[in-house]
């Protein structure tokens, strides 16, 4: 139950820091990766304040092993470079560049009420089901 | 600079990272979203929990339309084809790569990842590299 409480309210916190930061809106996010005309950078400032919050605590909680609700901290398993890693960030970068959503701003822009929203979220929903081919 | 805000985002950025260490120090999971969203889908375990945390994801920007009454800035391309296209490679790429923005690009990075350092700088890049194609092509957002 705990649990439960915790994920929405982070989703609640998370949704509006995505609000505020400017990531939901498409062309903001295509005016960060057009770095030849019209740059805005701002977008640097989203992961640069995430990561001065978020490394702190990874480096505070790098002996502990169980979380708050008794969880073992869990990681990603995978080390290592290989293809699939670099194939499918080219991947990912070339759909990101292409309307300027990622996945937590394409959830987000539900909120919005456009239904282009919600044909980028089935098709992403399709890629997701697609990869099970690799 | 086009539309520079840095302190907005530099704001928003810290309130995202307030979400993903208190996801991470109570329930001892990284907030990746692409691997939220997945997992709601794919797997059973934590499916409630993942699938409260994205609608989480749509309710608090609707809370902070309501409380500050800020004009809502959301311009995206009326292709239906390209916006097909791009979340279609979107879900596939960050499935194969095992993370997007929020798990390669801050959770991954926070950690000193070398495997996420690599997925972001690739996928900035390509995404640089896709609007800049896309501008010579006479596509301006």
């Amino acid at each position: 139950m705990n649990e439960k409480i915790i994920s929405l309210t982070c989703g609640i916190i998370f949704g509006i820091g995505l609000v505020i930061s400017g990531m939901t809106n498409p062309s903001k996010v295509i005016s960060f990766l057009s770095i030849t005309y019209n740059w805005d950078a701002s977008l640097i400032f989203v992961m640069g304040g995430a990561i001065i919050v978020t490394a702190p605590l990874f480096y505070l909680l790098r002996n502990n092993k169980n979380s708050l609700l008794g969880n073992e901290f869990s990681f990603p398993k995978k080390t290592g470079i290989n293809f699939k890693l670099i194939f499918g960030s080219i991947l990912f970068g070339t759909g990101w560049g292409l309307v300027g959503l990622c996945p937590g701003p394409s959830v987000s822009s539900i909120a919005m009420f456009n239904p282009l929203t919600l044909l980028f979220l089935l098709a992403m929903v399709l890629g997701i089901l697609f990869n099970k081919f690799f | 600079m086009y539309n520079f805000t840095p302190i907005p985002s530099l704001i928003g950025g810290i309130i995202i990272g307030i979400s993903v260490v208190i996801f991470f120090y109570t329930t001892g999971r990284l907030a990746g979203i692409s691997g939220i969203f997945a997992n709601t889908i794919l797997n059973k375990k934590n499916r409630i929990s993942n699938l409260l945390f994205l609608i989480g994801l749509v309710i608090g920007p609707l809370f902070y339309f309501n409380i500050s009454k800020v004009q809502i800035n959301f311009e995206i391309t009326n292709s239906i084809i390209l916006i097909f296209i791009a979340g279609f490679l979107v879900g596939l790429g960050t499935r194969m790569s095992g993370g997007c923005t929020s798990g390669h690009g801050i959770c991954g990075i926070s950690r000193f990842s070398i495997r996420s350092i690599v997925a972001t700088i690739t996928f900035i890049a390509s995404g640089v590299v896709t609007v800049f194609i896309l501008q010579n092509f006479g596509v301006h957002l």
